[in-house]
């Protein structure tokens, strides 16, 4: 009994240290962010750095409040944020349908590799203003920006995930009188949900980056273009 | 009790860029109705290969295979297959990793379901019908998966190696449960194994394989004076040091 009760405690102690780290973690991370605000905004208004290139927090904050009365910053947010979901809908879409199609076929698979490496290589953001040449400046043609910078990576992460599934589990589905299609459905897909999990996190960044890079040169709306403006008339 | 599987002078290779490597040749060997086998060889001698042969996932290149006298590619009896490791999926509870042959094959009636329930609750399951396989222990994991191959109701169980990835005291327990089961169910069954002593608690009749390309070297009946033959049983028992000697001395004449 008595040894009962003091495990009891050990067990309450230990979660008591476990919510002091969480605390300690959390007071730190704020911490470096106020040190830093703080910093930026005392270097520019005792002038060691020059406010017109550096600006400052409160120049940021008062500026974000005008725009966003002027119901201007609203819409360009949600441009951009509705840009990027589309982007990244398409891509996570495309590129399962691919993986799957490669991991189906491993002909297919052997054959576009090499196409797949050179395409995730090439640099999107060169490919920008041709894209804006072959389809015009509207929000398809950002989408498609957003996209052409995500999905070549996503396919080959996703297809290589597939292929990583253990011989063995797909053998128990032969010897259970299963086809391919029930290894993809039953163990290839639910295998792979972590690594698409991952998947999503770094394509839902890239999408941005590559709609943003669309809105620099051919939009009249969205952050990109926001951005462009700013930099052109120094506001 | 008829004659359930026979292999014909079975030949097999395996290809690769770099050559052929024969794994079996002239194999014949016959399995009763109702019969435990086990196949008994060194390691490499292609033992796995002679199940995935039997289980039709790979074709002999010469000879036939035979289940009630009809090849095995159109026999529609169903054989179950059980691996080294249970491949139980994490992502599905243990229930529906049972269930997962007859969801494959769309055969899942009100009667399996209740069959399936039937076999957790008496090889002690049942309560972990919801759980996750990582709740499972070694050895609940392995009756598990005997229960997802028993499911489909095989008309002959291939066992290769099924406890070599379970420590020493778990895997004399593990093989006494499946062996009882597998008596109690009343299949046919052909094990696999390097391990001499699990062979002979389980089998009927061992068969020494040689080196590659592999044939069978000697067949020897095994037969213990009790009733209720359990694994664990059989290991106590006198003859068995005999048992094992005989199959030892096989194993290591180099002819």
């Amino acid at each position: 009994m008595r040894s009962k009760q003091k495990n009891c405690t050990m067990q309450e102690c230990f979660l008591r240290r476990q919510k002091v780290i969480k605390i300690q973690i959390r007071v730190l991370q704020f911490f470096i962010l106020a040190v830093f605000l703080g910093l930026w905004e005392l270097s520019s208004d005792l002038d060691w750095i020059d406010a017109f290139i550096f600006s400052s927090p409160s120049r940021v904050a008062k500026t974000f409040l005008e725009m966003w009365k002027g119901q201007e910053l609203y819409l360009h947010i949600a441009i951009t944020l509705y840009e990027t979901l589309v982007s990244f809908f398409l891509v996570m879409g495309i590129s399962i349908l691919f993986s799957v199609i490669l991991w189906l076929f491993p002909k297919v698979s052997a054959v576009a590799e090499p196409y797949l490496v050179v395409l995730n290589s090439l640099p999107k953001s060169a490919l920008a203003p041709l894209l804006i040449v072959w389809l015009g400046a509207n929000v398809r043609t950002i989408i498609v920006a957003g996209i052409s910078v995500a999905v070549f990576g996503s396919v080959i992460s996703i297809y290589s995930a597939f292929s990583e599934v253990d011989s063995d589990m797909m053998k128990l589905i032969y010897t259970l009188g299963g086809t391919k299609k029930d290894i993809l459905i039953k163990v290839v897909l639910p295998w792979s949900v972590p690594s698409l999990l991952a998947a999503f996190k770094v394509n839902i960044g890239l999408c941005l980056v590559g709609v943003v890079i669309g809105e620099f040169i051919g939009a009249r709306r969205g952050l990109g273009y926001l951005i462009i403006y700013g930099s052109q008339v120094f506001r | 009790m008829g004659i359930l599987l026979e292999l014909e002078n079975i030949s097999f290779a395996y290809h690769t860029t770099k050559g052929e490597t024969p794994a079996i040749s002239n194999l014949s060997f016959s399995v009763m109705e109702g019969e435990f086998v086990a196949l008994v060889g060194p390691s490499g001698c292609g033992k796995s290969t002679i199940l995935n042969l039997i289980s039709n996932l790979i074709q002999p290149e010469f000879g036939t295979i035979r289940i009630y006298g009809k090849p095995v590619g159109e026999s529609s009896l169903n054989i179950g297959y059980m691996l080294q490791k249970d491949h139980l999926f994490e992502w599905r509870t243990v229930y529906s990793n049972m269930m997962l042959g007859l969801e494959i094959n769309h055969i899942i009636t009100p009667k399996k379901r209740e069959m399936v329930q039937e076999m957790m609750d008496t090889y002690g399951l049942g309560e972990f019908r919801e759980a996750r396989p990582s709740e499972l222990s070694g050895g609940m994991r392995q009756r598990a998966a005997l229960i997802r191959t028993l499911a489909m109701e095989p008309a002959l169980l291939l066992l290769d190696e099924p406890f070599s990835a379970l420590d020493y005291q778990t895997r004399l327990n593990v093989c006494d449960d499946i062996g009882s089961i597998i008596k109690k169910e009343n299949k046919t069954a052909v094990l696999v194994t390097h391990d001499i002593a699990e062979a002979i608690s389980m089998a009927d009749r061992v068969l020494v394989l040689g080196k590659r390309p592999t044939t069978v070297k000697r067949e020897i009946p095994i037969h213990f004076d009790m009733e209720d033959r359990t694994p664990m049983k059989s290991r106590s028992a006198p003859e068995f040091k005999n048992y094992f000697n005989q199959v030892w001395r096989e194993l290591n004449d180099e002819e």
